[in-house]
């Protein structure tokens, strides 16, 4: 009988970044990212995979990162939060939020930024109700979600 | 007064615009560049080398007695580095201080459940182990066991002589009771035309459930014995009067460190208990160690929102609609420990008649134990369930004398020309409008042609209705309010900190006392400083969170009861008066020893008034003090430029004996109408139409305080529509995570529309009032908008604060048994 592997080495680009880590075979991608990389701006809001503040792009996908296991993601290209304006100038995506107050504790943030950005990266021109659409798996208890919604289409806007 | 009824949108302040006056404009957030950037600093982002990881065992049974504990099998696994168990914290800990008088007092609360356990998910024990997984694991293999008891989950039984008892010590599950009695209601009850009896009302459990879950690294400092706290407590003051005592030290034994905390809303007040197992846990196994919360023991185990029933209540009312009185039995429902309770049993007094003016009333109020989680402040703590309450008995008055609300409302409202106004209880209104804001609300949602929709509706087969939520945020605690429940409790007034330093090259550094957890604090407190000193926002650094070594705080510091605008900004500007003084008179003794009042401050200066070209850059003046004070002449030697102020509010020690005074310093407005669609076959519902108009005085920040609004109003829709931590009979929380416990998504929330206006507060340093409570005008809002359109099918009475389509289409199926909760005697 073959004894399950407890360990496993896996190969990600994170941000352009290219890590060779050892990780337990039961590790989420999103504690991974957190804990293995020290990249913590990708957040954990829950247990049940509803909260979407640990989102995050991965071969070009949205997706939750605490739904997901570190080796599934074995050979994949992620992008997170980190990335956006990783040049040091913030992206027209984070401008919006910051100028139409999306945020307030920041917390769900990262999470919203990457959906939006997955959003506006296969549709730069939503209507209101798709932008709405885009986000309903990411909670934000501090906003009500009405600024987000205005900074994500003021993004959709700036990009034309 | 000044007044919009627009949408409003975010403005930006344009770059070239850098004069004095940002108070009052909506600059860009100082928090955001980093939290835009995954680059704020939350609890759970902090590490340290070898630190470990923990878990907590949590109880299954809602009341049970615990047999025994045995830890060894965790302990045997590879990398688990220790435990606690509740014997240990009953050895180490002294038990939490109470509040309230017996038999409430008698109740023994310490960091894990010791003896028995009294709701489902409370801790038993702790592991902690190398990573968050094997800690998980190894607190699986701990062995509990546990001799269930008969759960109390219903608090109006709790005072039955055959109902289980929670706390032997109190024998008795009752926390606290007493009776407020102000004005006249037996005289109003002989004057009045009318007395509407309503049977039961229900204001049910929920919480803000911040998105950041609670928790800490703790470090233990053997050599000094201290604990430092990388954590999300946002009432660092508090926390560690309760916290410091159980640990047998001082208070400075415990350093708190907060930088950015995602959510609070009150429910990261009561983190002591873990704190405290934390605390102990670093010290026993000599390393750091983080406890991060999951999503489904916040829900279980942390921090809920009161409960309250609201039972035979009358109210006294002219045939005219002009309300004279009520009259009602409170019970609230505290969960399993008191905590910050009973607080909760006077907070409510703040706004004791609501937005109206009626003088007579008499409250008996009782707080039970229930084999529930214990509850915590809430936004809108308190307040909320009496405002809830008080507009219940507004509308189902109208209802049932068939007077228009919103006459009602306008007749009974305090009038704009009676502030100040006194409550009956002694509490001082400080300003407002409530009618303008009704109107300017009512113009926003259409009402002029809502008989038009109401007949579109119907050509739909859907019901129409409107409601109105008239609530008021009162922000500013006086704590001597505390004595009203306890009069041997030292507590009264309020304070908080600021500092504002000049440092040697010219930098201005502001250090806050409060925590903020989004509310951007060190925005507003930049605008402040930055028209004192006539220089930038820009030009201000404000240190993120809180710090105890900063000794930037006092008694009471942190974030909560809506404050901010008030205690902080008035630390603020206190502070950075007194460094404009010192920095004036540096620059007049350097200028020739000019009078000191001579010295203007603009765009970084000190200048002579009348000869401009006579300047020093602060950065000389922060180098002249820190670093060449020989050349100043003896009178100018004792600044510092390192100002450190305490604001202190205007409060007296309530009357205990009539339980009169005032409670709070301001008192911010919310005035909420709310349409509805409802589809009679189903009871499923639509918010069609919401507008909400606040007043918070003179508003600093517009798109903060716009942003405030919204996420309240989020919050109370939610709560309004599903938010529900619902039991069963055996005590166990049906919805104990996001996936059965449903908050507003992007696309549940309705279109807002949002009006204000600003009516200064006469008694605060800026005019402001705090706001980021909300009153829960939103709970009622939809309430009342059902209980209009629900009118043509049988008229029934919307009884509770929380209203699925489920209950909804109760309501519709059976009207008989709510119409049977009210009566009306005529007199």
């Amino acid at each position: 009988m073959s004894v399950p592997v407890e360990q496993t080495t896996i190969t990600v680009e994170v941000n352009g970044t290219t890590y060779e880590r050892e990780v337990e075979a039961r590790r989420l991608l999103v504690h991974f990212l957190r804990d293995d990389l020290d990249l913590t701006g990708t957040h954990v809001g829950c247990d049940t995979g509803n909260c979407g503040a640990c989102s995050v792009i991965v071969d070009g996908t949205l997706l939750k990162s605490c739904m997901m296991l570190a080796v599934q993601a074995d050979g994949a290209s992620i992008e997170t939060v980190e990335g956006l304006g990783a040049d040091g100038e913030l992206t027209p995506l984070q401008q919006a939020f910051g100028e139409h107050h999306a945020l307030q504790c920041g917390y769900c943030t990262p999470g919203m930024l990457m959906s939006a950005k997955a959003l506006l990266d296969e549709n730069p021109e939503p209507t209101e109700a798709e932008i709405r659409r885009a986000i309903q798996g990411n909670i934000c208890r501090c906003t009500g979600y009405v600024n987000i919604v205005e900074a994500i289409a003021a993004a959709a806007e700036a990009g034309r | 007064m000044t007044e919009t009824a627009s949408p409003t949108s975010a403005i930006v302040v344009e770059e070239q615009e850098t004069k004095p006056g940002f108070i009052g404009t909506s600059i860009p957030r100082k928090e955001d560049r980093r939290l835009v950037q995954g680059e704020g600093v939350f609890f759970d982002d902090v590490k340290r080398h070898g630190m470990g990881f923990v878990h907590f065992v949590r109880s299954p049974y809602a009341h049970a007695k615990i047999v025994s504990i045995d830890v060894a099998p965790a302990l045997e696994l590879k990398d688990v580095y220790g435990t606690l168990t509740g014997d240990e914290v009953a050895i180490l800990t002294d038990p939490f201080f109470e509040m309230s008088v017996p038999p409430g007092s008698e109740i023994k609360d310490y960091a894990l459940a010791v003896g028995k356990t009294r709701f489902v998910g409370e801790p038993v024990a702790a592991v902690v182990a190398s990573t968050r997984e094997l800690a998980r694991d190894a607190a699986e293999l701990v062995e509990v066991e546990y001799e269930p008891l008969e759960p109390l989950v219903d608090a109006r039984h709790a005072r039955d002589s055959d109902a289980p008892i929670l706390h032997d010590d109190a024998g008795s599950n009752l926390v606290w009771e007493g009776v407020f009695d102000w004005g006249d209601w037996e005289q109003a009850a002989a004057e009045a035309d009318r007395i509407v009896r309503i049977k039961e009302l229900h204001f049910d459990r929920f919480s803000s459930t911040p998105l950041e879950c609670s928790g800490c690294l703790v470090e233990f400092n053997r050599g000094t014995g201290q604990w430092t706290m990388y954590c999300n407590h946002q009432m660092p003051g508090i926390g560690a009067i309760w916290m410091a005592p159980a640990l047998r030290v001082g208070t400075d034994k415990l350093r708190f460190v907060t930088q950015d905390i995602g959510g609070a809303f009150g429910n990261k007040i009561c983190l002591h208990p873990y704190f405290v197992a934390c605390c102990l846990l670093a010290r026993k196994l000599n390393r750091p160690v983080q406890w991060t919360e999951w999503r489904t023991d916040q829900h279980t185990a942390n921090a809920h929102g009161n409960e309250r029933w609201f039972e035979d209540t009358e109210v006294a009312v002219k045939a005219d609609g002009t309300l004279l009185g009520f009259k009602t039995k409170a019970i609230d429902d505290c969960g399993a420990f008191p905590r910050y309770e009973p607080l909760g049993c006077i907070i409510w007094a703040q706004v004791t008649p609501g937005c109206y003016r009626w003088q007579n009333v008499h409250v008996d109020f009782a707080q039970v134990a229930t084999n529930k989680s214990p509850v915590s402040p809430n936004r809108g703590y308190s307040r909320m369930q009496h405002l809830w309450f008080t507009e219940r008995m507004i509308d189902i008055v109208a209802n049932e004398l068939a007077l228009d609300p919103v006459e009602v409302r306008k007749r009974n409202y305090v009038k704009a020309d009676e502030f100040p106004w006194t409550t009956p209880n002694g509490c001082v209104y400080d300003s407002g409008d409530y009618a303008r804001c009704l109107d300017i609300a009512l113009e926003l949602a259409g009402y002029d042609g809502i008989d038009e929709r109401r007949r579109d509706a119907e050509s739909r087969d859907k019901l129409l209705g409107v409601g109105i939520g008239s609530t008021l945020d009162s922000g500013t605690n006086n704590f001597g309010q505390s004595q009203l429940l306890n009069p041997d409790l030292q507590f009264s007034g309020n304070n908080e900190v600021a500092t504002v330093k000049l440092d040697i090259f010219g930098e201005v550094v502001v250090t806050l006392g409060t925590v903020p957890q989004g509310q951007g604090h060190e925005t507003t407190a930049a605008q402040v400083v930055a028209d004192a000193l006539g220089i930038s926002p820009d030009d201000v650094t404000v240190r993120p969170g809180h710090d105890t070594y900063w000794n930037s705080h006092a008694g009471f510091s942190g974030t909560y009861a809506s404050q901010f605008a008030v205690t902080g900004l008035g630390a603020v500007k206190g502070a950075v008066d007194q460094l404009a003084g010192e920095i004036r008179t540096i620059a007049a003794a350097v200028l020739g020893g000019v009078p000191a009042e001579q010295i203007e401050l603009e765009g970084g200066f000190a200048k002579l008034r009348d000869n401009p070209e006579a300047a020093i850059p602060f950065m000389g003046i922060g180098a002249i003090v820190n670093a060449n004070n020989a050349i100043l002449p003896e009178e100018a030697r004792e600044v510092t430029l390192n100002c450190r102020y305490v604001y202190v509010p205007p409060f007296e020690v309530p009357d205990k004996e009539r339980k009169y005074g005032n409670l709070t310093l301001t008192y911010a407005t919310q005035i909420h109408v709310c349409v509805v669609e409802v589809d009679p076959d189903t009871g499923a519902y639509e918010i069609v139409d919401y507008a909400a108009v606040d007043d918070c005085g003179n508003r600093i920040h517009p798109q903060i305080v716009e942003g405030q609004v919204h996420g309240a109003t989020a919050q109370a829709l939610g709560a309004a529509t599903h938010e529900t931590f619902t039991y069963d009979e055996q005590g166990n929380l049906l919805t104990p995570n996001f996936y059965d416990y449903h908050v507003p998504h992007a696309l549940d929330m309705p279109p807002l529309k949002t009006g204000y206006i600003e009516s200064p507060s006469p008694f605060t340093p800026l005019g402001a009032k705090g706001m980021g409570e909300g009153g829960g005008a939103g709970i009622h809002a939809v309430c009342a908008a059902l209980q209009d359109a629900l009118r043509p099918v049988g008229n029934p009475i919307v009884y509770d604060s929380c209203n699925p389509p489920h209950r909804v289409w109760e309501l519709i199926s059976n009207p008989a048994e709510s119409r049977g909760r009210v009566a009306v005697e005529s007199r």
